[in-house]
């Protein structure tokens, strides 16, 4: 158990602003941003319903569209303008704010400095103005919709000339645009104040014991993430100067000579748009990492919990982890082979993506290797933990396809893509999420969320994204473009429309289903069922405190670390698990 | 910061054997809090890195790119500049000497000058634009142009962070604050600073070489 050697324990603030608001504890932070990207999570779900909705019928006037968006739908009836605009806002604050921000800084803020035994972040200021600095990104995104033009058109990547030459191009370009930008910047400047926490915090307030082949699978994924966030947000923000540039002060890094928009030529001269794609897309891939890498310590840490097994191949899982890390930056010109590209280099782009599959099958077949011959607890949390998994398979396997240029070439811009991306890096990183709300929420409430509710709600999400994503795969092989806000024009398309009738209902229906997820949150924290300090016989370190932990975490007493982290099951030990702070 | 800089620690129990990489060990001490802080800035001018190492790449793809490259002049002021920079830098390690040896005053002195030289280079810079707006290069002229203002001022605003630090640090001088806590804070605005110095003698190797 944790150290006797004690000194004082720290006492929380009292004043409502310090305590809730502008806190610098480390956990409350972490609910900060946790109930910021649910916020997130459900606006862009609501956006994405829409889409779906408006492909399907596109002639149905709804009249809460004309009162949302009295230019955007006259007489009800969505532009395609408007659908392009609620696309890029659903892709924009799905990967910003939703899987950039609960995995890493949610989780991770609350997680990381208990799971390595540290009274906080190794910087609490900075990282409340992390977390402030990210909640103004949202203000000013959001503020897209309200301005004249309304949100941007030019989608999550922002693609110049579309997303460079200003209002001409289309009525988001104007000023929607421009805030779309300012938003990922002072995000990029959020990003970059969180990864030095992470990366400080882990390297230098780790207890007592806790060398780096004991941290739990859950920090080194924090702590490779961190270090992606840091490489890729700083490329990212030096792509959004750019941008901001080109459209502001006339500059041309992005725009070429000869440009004409709406019959008017524009002054610019020897940019190149492909020079954003790959600034860009050098941020962009590292980013599927930042969204799926917390998934995965979480899934690692459950499906060893629960199977009372410890991890298959801890170093390997770690090895993995860096691997993929690493690969990751080496990868960001399999996203540009439509682009143009010397073949080449879209050869060696491609062997390198392919290489990605190699610390991918590891983390797979030990996760399985993980669930072979134990003793599986089906909780709520597990059951996550196995979809995320399924889902990470599902998806990665289809990148398996898209990496190869010449299949690629086919398959780009259509619906086999989005089909792809949204199993590996939206829901299989959501379902990371789910899980890790299920394991964790009685440590930070004291209580257990409903695991009847909690099961209902997995199946039912379970059945609902394969019903939605899978078919898009099916549509991708038959040519099924994507961004097209309307299919019904197009003979070669009409029979694919039924398939597409399908997957708005399923996905009206996983929408549905998320609110017995809402529920049984805000329900559980008043009155969920009262959960001891270590109610899943875990081992990490945030097991060893109580529930809610203390402000200063270990109550002014320093753990130290005997164990590793998944020593579940040992042979001649009185109980199946032993705790990193049992004594050696 | 206040929760990690704690009473002193007693060590628990020694280390496990075979445990080569240590944990910590001292999580509430000082001295973690000292190697949190050079660990966090040497993350932070890993990100400055990427950061500059991106316009980087991409003032040499726009350069080869096509044929509206007219090379920017160098201001002769920059050579003034890039010498007060460098001077800055030398009285920050001499004031920190003077510390180690416990000569608050020359301390103050020496600190206080590099504080002086650090905005009088920003107003150099300053300056620097000033002539060549005068000769006809704006920041829409062309993409050398484009790059030499973006650069500069990129850099410029990363020089006003760490005037920023000095200017703490000095305040606290003045006040006499500097208790070892302080010593930490002195390392990293020069650690940082000595870094602003390097970034800016390798804008000037881009500007002179490839314009």
């Amino acid at each position: 158990m944790a150290s006797p050697v004690a000194h004082a324990a720290h006492h929380a603030p009292t004043s409502f602003i310090r305590r809730y608001i502008f806190s610098l504890d480390h956990k409350v932070i972490g609910i900060q941003y946790y109930f910021l990207a649910v916020f997130s999570v459900f606006l862009g779900m609501v956006l994405s319903v829409l889409m779906r909705f408006h492909m399907v019928y596109p002639d149905a006037k709804v009249s809460l569209f004309e009162k949302l968006w009295p230019t955007g739908a006259p007489g009800g009836i969505m532009t395609p303008e408007l659908y392009l605009s609620l696309m890029t806002m659903h892709g924009t604050i799905m990967v910003f704010f939703v899987l950039t921000t609960a995995p890493q800084s949610g989780f991770g803020n609350y997680f990381l400095p208990i799971q390595i035994g540290a009274e906080d972040m190794a910087f609490p200021v900075l990282n409340m103005m992390s977390f402030w600095t990210t909640f103004l990104a949202l203000l000013v995104m959001v503020a897209a919709f309200f301005v004249s033009g309304g949100a941007p058109l030019a989608g999550w990547t922002a693609y110049p000339p579309l997303s460079a030459v200003g209002p001409l191009s289309g009525p988001g370009e104007g000023m929607g645009q421009t805030l779309w930008i300012i938003s990922i910047a002072i995000f990029c400047g959020a990003s970059l104040m969180g990864a030095i926490n992470f990366i400080a915090t882990l390297i230098d307030l780790r207890a007592q014991g806790m060398s780096l082949m004991r941290l739990p699978l859950t920090c080194w994924t924090w702590f490779v993430t961190a270090i992606l966030g840091l490489l890729g947000f700083a490329v990212l923000l030096a792509a959004g100067v750019l941008l901001l540039l080109d459209r502001m002060a006339g500059t041309s890094f992005f725009l070429p000579a000869g440009l004409v928009v709406n019959d008017q030529i524009l002054n610019h001269k020897g940019g190149s748009p492909l020079l954003w794609q790959h600034l860009f897309w050098f941020f962009g891939h590292p980013e599927v990492y930042i969204a799926i890498l917390p998934g995965m310590g979480v899934a690692s840490q459950l499906l060893s919990t629960f199977s009372r097994k410890p991890i298959f191949g801890y170093r390997a899982m770690v090895y993995a982890i860096l691997g993929i890390g690493f690969l990751g930056f080496f990868v960001w010109g399999h996203h540009m082979f439509m682009s143009g590209m010397n073949p080449y280099s879209a050869f060696a782009f491609s062997v390198l993506t392919m290489s990605i599959g190699v610390p991918s099958a590891i983390k797979t077949f030990n996760w399985i290797g993980t669930l072979w011959g134990g003793r599986i607890q089906f909780t709520t949390a597990m059951l996550f933990a196995l979809g995320f998994v399924s889902l990470f398979v599902t998806g990665g396997i289809s990148g398996i396809f898209l990496g190869q240029p010449a299949l690629d070439l086919y398959f780009h811009d259509t619906y086999f893509v989005v089909g792809h991306f949204h199993m590996i890096m939206g829901v299989a990183a959501i379902f990371g999420m789910f899980a890790g709300t299920f394991y964790w929420f009685p440590k930070a409430t004291g209580k257990f969320m409903n695991e009847t509710l909690g099961k209902i709600h997995f199946y039912l999400t379970f059945i609902g994204v394969y019903a939605i994503f899978t078919p898009m795969h099916f549509l991708g092989i038959n040519g099924n473009p994507r961004r097209y806000a309307d299919f019904t024009n197009f003979d070669f398309l009409g029979k694919l429309l039924p398939v597409h009738t399908f997957m708005t209902h399923a996905a009206i229906f996983t929408m549905v289903v998320q609110f017995i997820f809402l529920f049984n949150l805000f329900w559980s924290i008043k009155k969920g069922k009262p959960a001891p300090a270590n109610p899943w016989n875990s081992t990490t370190l945030e097991w060893s405190i109580p529930s809610p932990p203390p402000f200063d975490n270990f109550a002014g007493k320093h753990p130290v670390v005997n164990h590793g982290p998944y020593e579940y099951s040992v042979p001649g030990a009185a109980k199946d698990y032993i705790m990193q702070t049992d004594p050696a | 910061m206040g929760s990690s800089i704690t009473t002193d620690f007693i060590h628990g129990a020694p280390p496990p054997p075979g445990d080569t990489f240590g944990g910590g060990g001292e999580p509430g001490g000082r001295g973690a809090h000292r190697r949190a802080s050079i660990t966090g800035l040497m993350v932070l001018l890993a990100a400055s890195v990427m950061f500059f190492a991106a316009f980087t790449s991409a003032f040499f793809v726009r350069r080869g790119m096509s044929n509206d490259w007219v090379d920017t002049p160098v201001p002769g002021i920059l050579w003034i500049n890039t010498a007060v920079l460098l001077g800055s830098s030398l009285l920050i390690e001499l004031a920190r000497r003077a510390l180690r040896s416990g000569e608050r005053a020359r301390f103050n002195r020496y600190w206080t000058g590099a504080t002086i030289l650090g905005a009088a280079f920003l107003a150099g810079q300053y300056a620097a634009w000033q002539q060549l707006h005068a000769a006809g290069f704006y920041l829409a002229t062309n993409p050398s142009s484009s790059f030499f203002f973006l650069l500069t001022c990129v850099h410029a605003v990363h020089l006003a962070g760490g005037i920023s630090a000095l200017g703490y640090i000095e305040v606290q001088a003045l006040l006499l604050r500097l208790g070892p806590g302080k010593r930490t804070a002195i390392d990293v605005s020069a650690y940082f600073w000595h870094f602003l110095d390097a970034v800016w003698i390798y804008l000037m190797a881009l500007f002179i070489f490839w314009g």
